[in-house]
């Protein structure tokens, strides 16, 4: 019997070690990060038998995945709140605060323009912009979540940060675009 | 150079023998071996003293193959016949290429056939018949493993071959092809800029962020790594795997054209300006101007002065280039080209005046030139092959990459969804789940793609395969799993599972344009570099050497675990299974020790799980030791 505590079904948290909050201390992830990667990683097995490399690319696939669960906070959110059972509703629930759309659609119409007019200051500007916003979203997940245990507010932050994320890669390309 | 010790008298791990593994950095101009000795890595040199392997491969219609210096020798007048570069072709389709008409070769498509490369894959017509650039590398890796075996005195365990960081699937399948059919277990692929990074790392005990910028004959790489207390973690990487100093060669080769009011020149004249024109390149790094002067085979003399600002000038957009794969790295790493310590410079393409100057203007410090650029990704990949042969725990370091390009799938009209994206660190996969769209639908079709544009035209096709037997069903309400596994060495393997009948049916696909097992083992086979005895002489000493591997292992592990993971029981069932492994081990039926191995390592599955769960435990409890600390 497999003392508990280290199998491969646990969860993230579990498996770094980690209570399951949103707020993290982000350099203990990252120590127990290394730590598992530098018991697992396939170069550690590269000698062994093929049973073992299997294990070893498997375990690392997880700690990898793990670590990209609950290093971004949108998907720790996301991951925090599966783990409760709450539906997000990311491909269902389409309804969106007012307010908020009209704010997406001003940014959508500055990233073209300032794409058109290859501005990058603006661009710049703008990234900023959604950085903070992001940023604003994540605290009230952090309450949401961890204070009030308010998942369905949770849902809704979690919705409105996927669309800053599309928002913020694509101003990304609009970069990459611009340079070439 | 003065590369870090390796041996730790007193430290070994196990009383084992070294094993013998060497690093090669198989480039787009020239090829090199090295491996770790006395501790120290070194790059192993030909008769000659040589270190560095022209890749040159020239087929003669006798069916004499010569490789490297000698090949060079005969590309001028024989230049279909003699294949330069031909990592530019590795894992390529003729349309890949663009224009074929400035390069010396009779290039074919490989026809559809039921074994052998995709259809439509590069392939080059020879005195020697039909050669795929697989079996081109093949021959350059073939000379450099018995440059080794010749050096080392014995059999090597493995190889570590190092590929472009932006190498995609269909071109490191290709590598890990044509080492195997040279006849190397490949440890891993490595990528280039990343063994740089080892070599120099550990060689100035480094600590921070630092770029590798590294621009081969061929290919160009960017990759920004962060070295903290012995772990090299790659944060991003970018690249083009068709720019590299042949482009700057063939600026010059257009501007003779030009000059001379040239087109259209019959192959030899190719080759024979192209090699002019390297030489002109090479000539520009240190002086001010050189002249080129050449007799075409019409009798026409050429005579031209070109001055480095006029090189300077012509090859600008190429070093832009570069650049703004750059910025692209520093983006998706989040950083500024101030936050970067240092800028490492590999390949000798870096040597041109105005790459240096580029490149410190870009970063605002002087780039790291201590290493010599042809030899240090060699001298990195041997130093990870030694670790990865086994040859000490390992513990002290570890290396986490990336792979460079997005992975996706072929959606509704033609468009691309990205399940994997760049820069994830590997190895690592994603599930996906798909459902049928009709009734009683049975098969459906799956198409995977890498790159980073939004339409499928616009990404390169890795593979296309359908699902078949899928129980007739309500549209909408099967659930197939697909799971998308990228390994260590950056390839991508496919596999699939009915989930809502429970039918268990899993496949696994491997990208149309590898080679299989089987493939490999005929090539082997109807390559006359080998008698057929001799193969199966090296085949029972591989399968030995894997069996004598594995009874060590497993006595090592049941020492270290058997009592506390183990009842007696399953600890017996394991030493019976070892006997019957011992009492055939040292015989001459290969096969028969394939069957011992392969019912050990069945036995010892369960063994080997509870002792990776055990080593995860601990991973843990060191953590929370050093944080009470």
């Amino acid at each position: 019997m497999l003392p508990s505590g280290a199998d491969f079904q646990q969860d993230f948290f579990s498996l770094f070690n980690l209570p399951a909050r949103f707020r993290i201390d982000s350099s203990s992830l990252e120590r127990s990060y290394l730590a598992l990667q530098a018991q697992v990683h396939p170069d550690k097995f590269a000698h062994l038998p093929e049973a073992e490399r299997r294990l070893s690319m498997q375990w690392t696939t997880r700690v990898n995945e793990g670590y990209q669960a609950l290093r971004n906070p949108l998907n720790r959110a996301r991951y925090l709140l599966s783990l409760q059972g709450v539906d997000t509703q990311e491909e269902s629930n389409t309804s969106m605060p007012r307010e908020f759309l009209m704010q997406q659609m001003e940014w959508r119409e500055a990233q073209e323009e300032a794409l058109q007019a290859k501005d990058i200051a603006v661009l710049e500007e703008l990234e900023q912009r959604v950085q903070h916003e992001m940023r604003f979203l994540q605290q009230q997940l952090a309450v949401d979540i961890d204070d009030t245990h308010d998942f369905a507010a949770a849902s809704g932050i979690v919705r409105k940060l996927k669309f800053l994320e599309k928002l913020a890669e694509e101003i990304g390309s609009a970069f990459d675009e611009l340079d070439s | 150079m003065a590369l870090l010790q390796i041996s730790e008298p007193g430290l070994s791990a196990a009383p084992h023998q070294h094993r013998l593994a060497v690093g090669i950095d198989l480039g787009t101009t020239n090829s090199l071996v090295a491996t770790v000795r006395s501790g120290i890595s070194t790059v192993l040199n030909d008769e000659q003293g040589c270190a560095l392997l022209p890749s040159v491969v020239h087929y003669a219609a006798d069916g004499e193959v010569l490789v490297g210096q000698l090949a060079q020798e005969e590309q001028s007048a024989y230049p279909h016949n003699t294949i330069v570069s031909v990592k530019r072709f590795m894992g390529r389709g003729l349309k890949d290429v663009g224009d074929v008409s400035n390069l010396p070769y009779r290039f074919v498509e490989a026809p559809s056939t039921s074994s052998g490369p995709a259809p439509g894959m590069l392939q080059l017509r020879t005195a020697a018949g039909v050669k795929s650039p697989v079996e081109v590398s093949a021959e350059i890796l073939r000379v450099l493993r018995v440059r080794a075996e010749l050096a080392l005195g014995g059999e090597l365990v493995g190889a570590v071959i190092t590929v472009p960081a932006y190498f995609d699937d269909a071109q490191r399948q290709a590598t890990k092809d044509a080492a195997k059919l040279a006849g190397l277990n490949v440890l891993r692929l490595l990528n280039e800029p990343t063994a740089a990074a080892i070599a120099y790392g550990l060689d100035n005990a480094a600590e921070g962020v630092y770029a590798v910028y590294d621009l081969g004959g061929g290919t160009f790489d960017i990759s920004i790594l962060r070295l903290s207390r012995g772990v090299f973690e790659v944060l991003a990487t970018n690249g083009d795997s068709a720019l590299g100093g042949d482009d700057f060669d063939h600026r010059i080769y257009c501007r003779l054209l030009e000059k001379n009011g040239l087109s259209a020149l019959p192959a030899p004249d190719i080759r024979s300006l192209l090699t002019h024109a390297r030489a002109a390149k090479e000539q520009l790094t240190d002086h001010l101007d050189t002249r080129v002067t050449a007799v075409l085979s019409s009798g026409e003399v050429i005579d031209n002065v070109l001055t480095r600002a006029e090189f300077h000038e012509m090859s600008q957009n190429l070093v832009q280039r570069t650049l703004q794969a750059l910025r692209k790295a520093l983006r998706d790493a989040k950083l500024t080209a101030s936050e970067v310590k240092g800028v490492v410079m590999v390949g000798g393409a870096t040597r041109m005046p105005h790459i240096q100057q580029a490149v410190g203007d870009f970063f605002g410090q002087s780039p790291l030139n201590n290493l010599d650029p042809d030899k240090v990704v060699a001298l990195g990949a041997a130093i990870q092959a030694n670790v990865l042969a086994g040859n000490r725990s390992g513990d002290d370091w570890l290396l986490l990459d990336v792979i460079p390009l997005s992975l996706g799938i072929e959606t509704m009209g033609g468009l691309v969804e990205k399940i994997v994206p760049r820069n994830s660190t590997i190895p690592s996969a994603r599930a996906q789940e798909f459902t049928t769209y009709k009734d009683g639908q049975t098969a459906m079709s799956i198409h995977v793609v890498q790159g980073e544009r939004e339409l499928v035209s616009d990404c390169r096709s890795l593979a296309k395969f359908e699902l078949r037997g899928i129980p007739a069903m309500v549209a909408g309400s099967a659930r197939i799993r697909v799971t998308f596994q990228i390994d260590a060495d950056g390839l991508l393997s496919v596999s699939a599972r009915e989930m809502a009948s429970g039918t268990e049916a899993s496949i696994v696909v491997k990208p149309s344009y590898g080679l299989s097992d089987e493939e490999i083992t005929r090539m082997l086979h109807d390559s006359n570099q080998y008698a057929r005895d001799d193969m199966m002489a090296r085949a029972l000493r591989e399968q030995q050497t894997e069996a004598a591997q594995l009874l060590e292992a497993v006595d090592n592990a049941l020492q270290q675990d058997g009592e506390a993971l183990l009842d007696a029981a399953a600890q017996a069932r394991i030493r019976g299974s070892m006997d019957g492994l011992r009492a055939v081990i040292a015989g001459s039926d290969h096969q028969a020790i394939k069957r011992a191995v392969e019912a050990l390592n069945q036995v010892t599955t369960e063994f080997a799980q509870k002792r990776m769960d055990k080593s995860v435990k601990s991973a843990l409890a060191g953590h929370r030791l050093s944080e009470l600390e």
